[in-house]
Parts: structure tokens; C-alpha cells; sequence
């Protein structure tokens, strides 16, 4: 760790590489990091990567990324100093996982800071869909309220039947919140787990024909891909609401969005997408949809949260001291 | 107009608002003979109806947000029970009620649960900017500008429910589970409880992050959510209303959020509905709700099952359900 003398030399700083910028390093740059790491930024050079990785990342041994900036194999080829890779994200989909582990580059995360919010930001986005909170909001701000009467029904949340696709922190998470509401959970995962009181499925089309929503809180993997499909959606039915706070490319997007216009299924909260930030025009233009900038998941505190996070992972690794959120692939 | 009272189905009084022929009019009518005025031919006033049928009424369906005062009560000499179709019954005239001895009978807890999704929902909503986040996405914004604002966290804030009735107990278990910390205010401390007690709302506000009012009103309570009350919950502070819009002092919130000395509002009632500020219409920490809290197919089943048991119960002398409590 270096002392606290006035005159830092930024070389004695450890180097931290970050190809762009995670949105948390915009907001918390100067408050966390400035005093205890050098960021080589290779975003303000004018060189292209592969060159300013080449020309100054030769001895760089940790790297800041997130889900905008990939750490792919090429990349990785090109920092052979490389040993630990720090995502400002719970999700790691954007690493090649595979590598490092060949390579043994230690990858961390901020898992566990965002389930609570996660978590939060899912139910809040299922009743919204049910009850129609955004749409009828609209309503009355159109002044619609005096000449068009009542606004239509929504529906009750206790009783209903919660698929969980993930039982993860944020799907254990959900489905404790949602207990409370009187929901019956139910879930899906690679694994059954132990100690958990909820009905276990095997696959996803089955969890889905007996629920009445699907909460996706799963992680992006070459499995999961589109693995929320047609078939998956038919089988959840017409009264059926899906919640996506995972990732968009769990979703085939393209199907689910023809799904809601036809009204095969009944509605959608959704915070992710699969090329953010565009957002399928239909989508907007439909009542029975709930649509968030991939963003009802954070909140300031989690930030603050996740920044801690980075930070102590980075300083435990440049102290060899062990990492404090290490991703252990299952 | 037939007017014999010995046909095998009892007669029960309707009052109700003009336009709305409420759903299970029809199921009802299967097992007791309906007066209505509202289908009389010719037309009748309510008063002449009410006058006219006065000898054999002994039961009045009041389907709510009709007001029954006491003028009309007195017109029903005979009258024993007035079975509501609300939680609330500050339309009620209670006093003349208890003055006759006239049983009235509320939706009591039927409605409960989903009044509390409601208000979670929209606590939520008003937290983590849903629907604010919903219009960005729709008017293209996402794209064209960037990242949205962040929202607020709900676990660890301090919650002060206004009326642990039925319905604010329901709100406090769903919130426990978001890891807020729970409070409130009413008339009296509930036993058993364990939440802490402040024994008024502004007490309550001082220690609170959000107020989520959901008691009833009364003379008592109307107003209580004041000038004081608002500032006292703080700049950040939040206030959800599921109860009625005369519990707060709708133009000092409407000006509070205005100049932004209150964080935002969720609010599913108001003091002039329809009518809603059109101030509140341009503000993004504010969530409005076309008092939906009990606009459910499951409620309304409920509702029915119960106004059905309640009248049953009268005419065969059984316990009834869901007695309001005079004070």
C-alpha cells in the first residue's frame, strides 16, 4: 500500500488498465480511485487498442472492465502481465472466462451488492405490470381520468405462481419478498439447491407452463441464451408476465416482442434488452409493457456499494492479500 | 308499481351513484327482491323512492362513493343495518348510525392485501423512478441522452405507517421483507405489536423516511397531513397515500413538491377526484393513481361474497361480518 506523502509519484501507484469506462468509475472516480491507482485510459488515446496495449500495458497486471468494455481473447493476448480482471458488474458474460482460467487470471465481481436492489427493482416492476401502475399513471396525466371514467382492472398478485429462472442471490432475494405478498414460488436453475423450500424444474418450458410470471434473474451464458424462446412463452400463456432483469440476450427478443402484440402472452417489465440502449419501437407503444433504461436496478447506495467493492478487490490483489468477491465458475 | 312485502326474497334498499350498476346487481337479485330507485318507471327521486318504501326497509346496500347522510337515513324509520361496499365509510353519516342503533357493516379486510400491493407498488415506483424511467424509454430519450438517474434504495429506510389497521399491517409485512424499518401512528398503541409507536404523525414524520397513510378518515384525521407533518418528513422524504386524498392538505403537497421541499409522492387518491393538480402532471418524482387500490377481479369477487354473506346473515339472525366500530 503506498504512505500518505504529499508527493505521490503516479508511477508508484499500481497500474489499473481500463479499456472504457464503467458508468461507476464516471461517477466515483475522484472520491475512490485517484489516490490509490494509476488508470491507464486507453479510451483517451487516439491510438487504436490493439496498438496502446501493445505500446503500454506490456507489464499491466489488472484490468477495469464492465459489460461495455469486453475482455475478450484477443485482448487478452495482448497484456501478458495480465492476472486479474475486476467487472464492475455482477455479470461476467463479457469475459472470456475460459481464457483466464487457462491463463489462471483471477476474475472478481460485484456480486451480492446489487441483489437486495436487484431484487427490489423485479418485484417493483412485476406489480407494476399486474396492477398497471405506468400505464394508468399515463392515464391520468393525459387528463383522461374525468372524461374516460375508471381505469380497467388489474390483477391480483397473491395466489399467483412465480417461476424464478436463477435461483441465485437475487432470485432467493425475489422470492422472499415475493412470499410475503402470498406468491407461490417456484423456480429453475442449472442445479437443484439445497435447504430451499421451493418446487424444483428441471427446464425452463416447464417452469413456465405451470407459472402465471417469469422472473429472469439468471446469468448470460451459452446456454441461457434465447433460452426464454416461443415455445417457452406460449407455455407460459396468455395471462403470462415475463420480468427480465438479467440480461436482454436470455430473451429471443424478436419472438417475445411479436408474442405481446399478438397477446400471447400478457405483458412484460423489462430492464434489459438485447441491444441497448434501442428498445423495440412496438414495445413502446404497448399498455401492458413496462420498460426501464437498464437502470431500475441500481441505486446510488448500490453504486457506492459496488465501488467499495472494486476498490478492496483491487487493493487486497495489489497487496496479495485474497480477493474479496472471486468468481468461481460452478 | 307492485309494492307487497310478502314475497319469499327480503327486500333490500339500494342506494347508489347514478351512472354505475354495480357488477353483481344481477347474482343478488336472485336472492333478494332489490329496491332501486334508480329503476323506477317513472322516474323517482331518491327522497320520494326512499319515503315511499320507508315501512318495509330494513336493510340498505350502499354502494360506495354514494354518500348516505343523515337526512336520508331519517327517512328509513325501520331501517336496522347499512351494509357498505367500501373499507372507508367516512361517507357514512356514523353519528345518526349510532344514534339509532343502525348496524353498519364495511368491506373490512377483503380489500386489504391488494391495497397494500398497491401502495408497495407504488412506493417502489416513486423510489426507483419506474414510470419516470417507463416515459424516457417511450419518448426515445434512452438513446438519444444517455444514461437515466439513479434511484433511491429501499432497504434500511424508516417507514412510518399512518393506521396499523388491516391495511397497514399488510403494507408493514411486505415492507419488512424489503428490509425497511417500520413505524406508525394510531389512535392508540396496538398491543402485541412490535414496531414502535409515535403517538402523532408528526413525531411519526420526524422519524421517518417515507410516510405511507392508510387509515381511515375522519373528523380527527382530516388534514392531518400537513404543512408541518410534510416538512417535518424532510426534503427527501416521501409520502404514499392509498387512504383517502382528504387525510393530506393536497395544496400545501401539491406546492411542497412543486418548490421541491418534499422528495416525491405516490398517491392513488385525491381530494376532488377525478380531478388531480395538474401541476403533479410534469413532475418525474410523483406517481398518480386513478384510485385503483382495489381494482381487482379478486376484490370485487370478495366483496361480493361478503355484501351476500352479510345479507344472508341479517335475515336469518346470524353474526354478521366486517361491523364498523363507533368511537
Amino acid at each position: 500500500m503506498q504512505g500518505d506523502d504529499q508527493d505521490l509519484r503516479t508511477q508508484d501507484l499500481p497500474q489499473v488498465l481500463v479499456i472504457k469506462p464503467p458508468p461507476l468509475l464516471t461517477l466515483f472516480e475522484d472520491k475512490f480511485m485517484s489516490s490509490k491507482f494509476q488508470l491507464l485510459k486507453a479510451w483517451e488515446s487516439t491510438l487504436p487498442l490493439d496498438q496502446f496495449l501493445t505500446t503500454y500495458a506490456g507489464s499491466v497486471r489488472a484490468v477495469l472492465c464492465s459489460g461495455a468494455s469486453p475482455i475478450t481473447l484477443d485482448i487478452i493476448r495482448l497484456l501478458p502481465s495480465l492476472q486479474l480482471v475486476v467487472t464492475a458488474s455482477a455479470g461476467t458474460n463479457h469475459i472470456d472466462l475460459n481464457e483466464c482460467r487457462r491463463l489462471g487470471i483471477a476474475v472478481a465481481n460485484t456480486a451480492g451488492v446489487f441483489s437486495d436492489d436487484g431484487a427490489d427493482a423485479a418485484v417493483g416492476l412485476l406489480i407494476d405490470v399486474l396492477r398497471k401502475i405506468s400505464a394508468a399513471d399515463r392515464f391520468v396525466r393525459h387528463g383522461l381520468w374525468p372524461s374516460k371514467g375508471d381505469y380497467p382492472l388489474g390483477s391480483k398478485l397473491g395466489g399467483k405462481r412465480v417461476g424464478i429462472v436463477g435461483l441465485g442471490d437475487i432470485g432467493l432475494a425475489v422470492a422472499k419478498r415475493l412470499e410475503a405478498f402470498g406468491c407461490t414460488i417456484l423456480y429453475n436453475s442449472r442445479k437443484q439447491k439445497p435447504y430451499v423450500p421451493y418446487p424444483f424444474y428441471t427446464n425452463v418450458h416447464e417452469l413456465a407452463a405451470d407459472s402465471d410470471a417469469l422472473i429472469i434473474c439468471c446469468a448470460l451464458t451459452a446456454e441461457t441464451r434465447h433460452m426464454i424462446n416461443r415455445e417457452v412463452m406460449l407455455a407460459l400463456g396468455k395471462q403470462g408476465i415475463i420480468i427480465n432483469i438479467a440480461r436482454g440476450a436470455i430473451i429471443d427478443e424478436k419472438e417475445m416482442v411479436e408474442c405481446l402484440v399478438k397477446g400471447e402472452i400478457g405483458g412484460a417489465g423489462l430492464d434489459v434488452f438485447e441491444n441497448e440502449p434501442n428498445v423495440p419501437k412496438e414495445l413502446c407503444e404497448l399498455d401492458n409493457v413496462v420498460l426501464s433504461p437498464h437502470r431500475v436496478v441500481f441505486t446510488a447506495e448500490g453504486f457506492i456499494a459496488a465501488c467499495e467493492l472494486v476498490v478492496g478487490n483491487l487493493e487486497a490483489f495489489f497487496s496479495d492479500k485474497p480477493l474479496l468477491s472471486l468468481v468461481i465458475d460452478e | 308499481m307492485a309494492t307487497d312485502e310478502d314475497g319469499a326474497l327480503p327486500i333490500v334498499l339500494v342506494h347508489r351513484p347514478a351512472n354505475f350498476h354495480f357488477p353483481f346487481k344481477d347474482r343478488l337479485e336472485t336472492q333478494f327482491r332489490l329496491l332501486d330507485p334508480f329503476d323506477s318507471d317513472p322516474p323517482e327521486s331518491t327522497h320520494s323512492f326512499f319515503s315511499r318504501h320507508a315501512a318495509s326497509v330494513r336493510v340498505l346496500l350502499c354502494v360506495d362513493p354514494e354518500p348516505i347522510s343523515g337526512d336520508l337515513i331519517s327517512l328509513l324509520p325501520n331501517l336496522h343495518l347499512i351494509v357498505c361496499s367500501s373499507a372507508g365509510v367516512d361517507h357514512v353519516d356514523l353519528q345518526e348510525c349510532r344514534r339509532r342503533s343502525i348496524a353498519v357493516t364495511s368491506a373490512g379486510k377483503a380489500f386489504s392485501p391488494d391495497v397494500a400491493d398497491l401502495a408497495v407498488g407504488l412506493l417502489i415506483d416513486v423510489l426507483r423512478r419506474v414510470s419516470a424511467g417507463d416515459r424516457y424509454v417511450r419518448a426515445r430519450l434512452w438513446a438519444r441522452n444517455g444514461e437515466y438517474q439513479l434511484g433511491s434504495k429501499l432497504g434500511g429506510k424508516r417507514v412510518g405507517i399512518v393506521g396499523l389497521g388491516s391495511i397497514g399491517t399488510e403494507i408493514a409485512k411486505r415492507l419488512e421483507s424489503f428490509g425497511c424499518a417500520i413505524s406508525y401512528n394510531s389512535r392508540k398503541k396496538k398491543p402485541y405489536v412490535h414496531f414502535p409507536w409515535h403517538k402523532n404523525v408528526y413525531d411519526l414524520a420526524i422519524n421517518s423516511d417515507i410516510l405511507v397513510v392508510c387509515c381511515a378518515l375522519t373528523e380527527e384525521t382530516h388534514h392531518m397531513i400537513n404543512k408541518d407533518v410534510m416538512t417535518a418528513l424532510g426534503k427527501e422524504g416521501v409520502i404514499i397515500n392509498v387512504g383517502r386524498g382528504d387525510l393530506i392538505d393536497e395544496k400545501e403537497l401539491v406546492q411542497l413538491l412543486v418548490i421541491g421541499e418534499l422528495g416525491g409522492a405516490g398517491l392513488d387518491v385525491f381530494e376532488n377526484e377525478p380531478d388531480v393538480p395538474e401541476e403533479l402532471f410534469g413532475l418525474n418524482n410523483v406517481v398518480l393513481s386513478p384510485h385503483c387500490a382495489v381494482a381487482t377481479p379478486e376484490c370485487f369477487d370478495a366483496l361480493e361474497e361478503l355484501i351476500t354473506a352479510n345479507l344472508k346473515a341479517y335475515f336469518s339472525s346470524n353474526p354478521l361480518q366486517s361491523l364498523v366500530e363507533f368511537e
